[in-house]
């Protein structure tokens, strides 16, 4: 941590930028064609719109009326990946369904809107819906079954990154930035980069440079002087309840709009989804105001979310490629785009923008394919029939998956550190060793993305303290950096706690908050 | 089960069972007058038994004062809001005295209140400011302060207590200071908890044990740090009898909550309030309040059912969130038991700062209740409730207890006055 800053250089074949879902399965895709690849991300996996999203594997329906193509992509995509990378995915089925006071013709037409699609919609009468789900509205007037499912995108990413890390030595950077790009004779020499943790410059040389920034990825391609990627940012807050609210994916039936869905996530759902344009991605953070919205349109389809106890809230950005008539953001396309910037006269260079959740994997080998392409390699894709195999220390980001090992493993040494989720001492051991991005100076937030580690109702502020003794017992730690991580962790995950404070929460704050500041005197920790 | 209905009478119904609640009822008890104390154990097994009267000031709450006297008399000048403010200091000093004299009785000693904070341990190796500190904990203070070497032992399977994270954090302002770890006897194997370990220890053949283990792992070192483990019920006598076994100076350090020093303090009250006459009723929330002119009835029920209890005066000291005092919900805070108006911020957006540890601390911290003069709670009108509903601890407005490191001083000192002005209107 104290070390100086220093140079290094770093050569691969491809440098990818950007650790969301897309940039992981450009990597894999990348590796399996036999391409080795470096990715990097000035945070961390799935720090932007990967992991600021519903974990909603779509159906395709929630597009059947306003983006057909998309809905098309999304059914086959789906489909795709429940073969692939069934541990990271849930077969929850979805329900749409329509209460009073919404648009009765809009509800009626929305099997025939499927049907163009290929997406199997069941029209289902209202008591049915209510026996699937005893805590929807007894105002419901219409509903269909469809087969939406859940994914866990952290579990994916990882899943990603280790396959690709295994299959040919490709690598992750965790907390690398571009800084910027050396251009000559129409072609990117090298990228300027930079530790953020140490703050040394690292250069990275490569044949082909790909940027997969999601919402950063206008940025990025200004960096290297292409004008030809024009993003919308829309802003969505979603809050996560503290228990599992339903079995399905619920979706409201009529014109998206706020508090339309709520997505199960193992032993919790998330409840989203505001729509608000931004143009500052610095400062992205759920409000007030767009938590108590969500709650009041969400409890007209499931009134038990006006008094559910909520842990957590949090912000995505959603990238939209921009074009000429976008009245409402939800309505833009969410297609995705590849560009080439041969335009831009660059001959190294692409960037994959745009695109969901859903469709990252069509997204990373139509990149992939023209890297390929550039680089004369003929071998086709992989990455629609090849499973994703399992890695152990990928598993630990599965809601409810820690105690079975715990409990199999049945070793009385083994203790708990986060009682909320479970999370067992050699599950941390495990990461801080073996993880993708595992690394000396490992911090609570990289563990906690890793693991379930403080996603509970006391969102850490038990297991924070816990985990940190752990670490300092194994040496990991040997000065006050610890009590930084520990501190800086608190802040992280309060951002995402602080709109929505009340009930039981509030008092797990108050308690919170005497044991950080009142005993440990964390407010008051002078900076490294 | 057959159903009974219980009634009991007193002068004095102290509603509550925090530390605000308890001094209460001993203030009371030295006035002699007739209390039944009830309300759900609240947060006191959340202490660490460290008594704050005023550690840091507003607004930044940032250097831990020194000399919380003069502390006060700044607060007075910069925050008279302030429930501390509103007490003359002969009083916040004769209300700690009452109070950690009483203990010191009971069987946990204290320190008494003096000119100046300690600076004593945590358990992430961070020091902090206190005014009176358990008889166990004294001696790591001095030893700290005359930087004498120090052996920290933590213990093999006790969770979120590392000797090394200590060490590790006070290095650099005291270098004498080492750390080992060690198996607690008879409990080798797997996770180990400080209640049991506490419980254990009150067994002389335990303390044997242990004592021989602490000699190995203190090598020449004549001073150690332990966990808060030295017994339950007789911690002063516990730490003695080590301390005869080993040849060591031995002194606690608090443990992550739930830890020994509040449940010692819970169980202490539970076993000697009944003893000295108060009426305890610890365990239930009392499910409703009837406040009259001449005097006032609670409900509430346990699982014998129903207990009415009429006082002539009530003290409401109810805490905050965590113990049920105040409620947050998503428009607004609110008083339960009365429906007392609760100042505070304008909106859900104003409750927190962005930053968790921002230094001015949180705006929610400071919502509660208004009293006047003498400490009756205020209804919308901005006239007392009643002639003879009083309130004290951290229920009341216009404090952080967290931040300011003053929630010990807050519940005893505003107990204190809140029993003077019972009496005065009892009389």
């Amino acid at each position: 941590m104290t070390e100086k800053p220093t140079e290094q250089t770093i050569e691969t074949e491809v440098l990818i930028i950007g650790g969301g879902v897309t940039g992981a399965g450009i990597m894999r895709d990348l590796s399996l064609r036999g391409i080795q690849t470096l990715l990097i991300d000035k945070k961390d996996l799935c720090a932007g719109a990967s992991g600021g999203n519903h974990g909603l594997l779509h159906s395709g329906s929630r597009y059947v009326f306003s983006d057909l193509h998309s809905a098309i992509e999304c059914r086959r995509e789906s489909t795709i990946l429940k073969h692939i990378a069934p541990q990271c995915i849930e077969e929850t089925g979805g329900l749409f369904v329509a209460v009073a006071g919404d648009d009765p013709e809009f509800a009626e037409n929305f099997g025939s809107k499927c049907e163009p699609a290929g997406i199997e919609c069941t029209p289902i009468s209202t008591s049915k819906a209510r026996e699937l789900e005893p805590l929807l509205s007894d105002r419901l007037f219409k509903a269909y079954r469809v087969p939406d499912a859940t994914v866990d995108p952290f579990h994916l990413a990882l899943l990603n990154v280790a396959h690709a890390e295994m299959v040919n030595g490709s690598s992750f950077r965790p907390h690398t930035e571009i800084l910027s790009f050396i251009c000559k004779n129409g072609k990117i020499e090298a990228a300027i980069c930079r530790d953020n943790r140490t703050q040394s410059t690292i250069t990275v040389r490569a044949g082909q440079y790909v940027n997969a920034g999601g919402a950063w990825a206008m940025d990025i391609a200004h960096m290297a002087n292409c004008k030809d990627v024009n993003l919308l940012y829309s802003k969505g807050t979603l809050l996560v309840s503290h228990d599992r609210l339903t079995t399905h994916v619920v979706n409201r039936l009529r014109p998206p709009g706020d508090g339309d869905i709520l997505v199960p996530g193992g032993t919790v759902s998330v409840l989203g989804t505001t729509s608000l344009r931004v143009d500052d991605l610095t400062t992205v953070k759920p409000t007030v105001a767009e938590i108590d919205i969500n709650v009041r349109e969400g409890t007209a389809m499931i009134p038990a979310l006006a008094t559910a106890r909520y842990i957590r809230a949090f912000s995505g950005v959603r990238p939209l490629l921009q074009s000429a008539d976008n009245a409402d953001d939800r309505e833009v396309t969410r297609g995705f785009a590849l560009l080439d910037h041969s335009s831009q006269n660059l001959s190294n260079f692409c960037t994959i923008t745009g695109g969901k959740l859903t469709t990252y994997r069509l997204m990373a080998e139509k990149t992939s394919d023209l890297i390929a392409e550039r680089m004369h390699n003929s071998k086709p894709c992989q990455t629609h029939t090849t499973s994703l195999p399992d890695e152990e220390s990928c598993r630990w980001t599965e809601p409810g998956a820690s105690p079975k090992y715990w409990y199999r493993a049945n070793d009385p040494e083994d203790m708990i550190l986060c009682e909320c989720e479970m999370v067992p001492q050699s599950a941390i051991d495990e990461i801080i060793t073996d993880a993708p991005g595992a690394e000396d100076e490992m911090n609570l937030e990289a563990i906690a993305l890793r693991s379930r580690a403080g996603k509970g109702p006391c969102q850490g502020s038990f297991c924070g303290i816990r985990i940190t003794s752990h670490l300092y017992d194994r040496g990991h730690y040997h000065d006050k950096t610890g009590l930084i991580h520990m501190r800086d962790f608190f802040n992280e995950r309060f951002k995402g706690m602080r709109t929505i404070i009340w009930g039981q929460q509030a008092a797990q704050m108050e308690l919170a908050e005497a044991l950080h500041c009142g005993l440990l005197g964390l407010n008051n920790l002078e900076d490294d | 089960m057959i159903e009974e209905a219980r009634h009991f009478t007193a002068e004095l119904a102290v509603i509550g069972s925090g530390l605000a609640g308890f001094a209460a009822s001993i203030f009371a008890l030295n006035r002699n007058i007739k209390t039944a104390q009830i309300g759900n154990t609240g947060a006191i097994a959340y202490t660490t038994g460290y008594l704050d009267l005023l550690g840091s000031l507003a607004p930044d709450y940032a250097a831990s004062i020194e000399d919380p006297w003069q502390g006060l008399e700044l607060l007075r000048s910069s925050y008279p809001e302030h429930p501390l403010c509103r007490i003359p200091q002969t009083d916040i000093h004769t209300a700690f005295e009452q109070f950690t004299g009483f203990l010191g009785e009971c069987g946990i000693s204290y320190s008494s209140p003096g000119k100046t904070n300690a600076r004593v341990l945590t358990p992430a190796g961070t020091l902090k400011p206190t005014l009176c500190m358990p008889a166990t904990m004294q001696i790591g203070t001095t030893a700290f302060s005359r930087q004498e070497p120090c052996v920290i032992i933590d213990f093999k399977g006790l969770k979120g207590f590392s000797s090394s994270q200590i060490a590790a954090n006070l290095k650099d302002q005291w270098p004498e200071l080492r750390n080992t770890t060690i198996e607690f006897p008879d409990m080798s194997l797997g996770e180990i908890y400080p209640e049991v370990m506490a419980r254990a220890l009150e067994v002389p053949e335990t303390r044997e044990k242990l004592a021989k283990i602490l000699v190995g792992a203190a090598g020449e070192t004549k001073i150690i740090g332990l966990p808060a483990i030295l017994g339950m019920h007789s911690p002063d006598l516990v730490r003695k009898e080590m301390e005869q076994l080993t040849g060591l100076e031995i002194f606690e350090i608090p443990t992550m909550p739930p830890s020994v020093p509040g449940i010692r303090l819970r169980e202490m009250f539970e076993q000697l309030f009944p003893q000295k006459g108060i009426t305890l009723i610890p365990q239930q929330k009392v499910d409703k309040l009837k406040i009259e002119q001449d005097g006032a009835r609670l409900f509430l029920s346990d699982s014998f059912g129903p207990i009415t209890v009429d006082a002539k005066s009530v003290i409401l000291a109810t805490g905050r969130f965590l113990s049920g005092g105040l409620e947050a919900s998503i428009d607004g805070i609110t008083e339960p038991l009365l429906n007392l108006p609760v100042t505070q911020p304008g909106s859900r957006e104003e409750w927190y700062r962005e930053k968790y540890t921002d230094r001015r601390g949180h705006e929610i911290n400071k919502a509660g209740i208004e009293v006047d003069a003498s400490f009756r709670p205020l209804d919308n009108n901005g006239a007392p409730y009643s002639n003879n509903l009083f309130a004290a601890g951290v229920i009341l407005a216009h404090q952080d207890w967290i931040r300011g490191r003053c929630g010990a001083g807050v519940a005893i000192a505003t107990a204190y006055k809140a029993v003077e002005e019972v009496e005065k209107y009892l009389s």
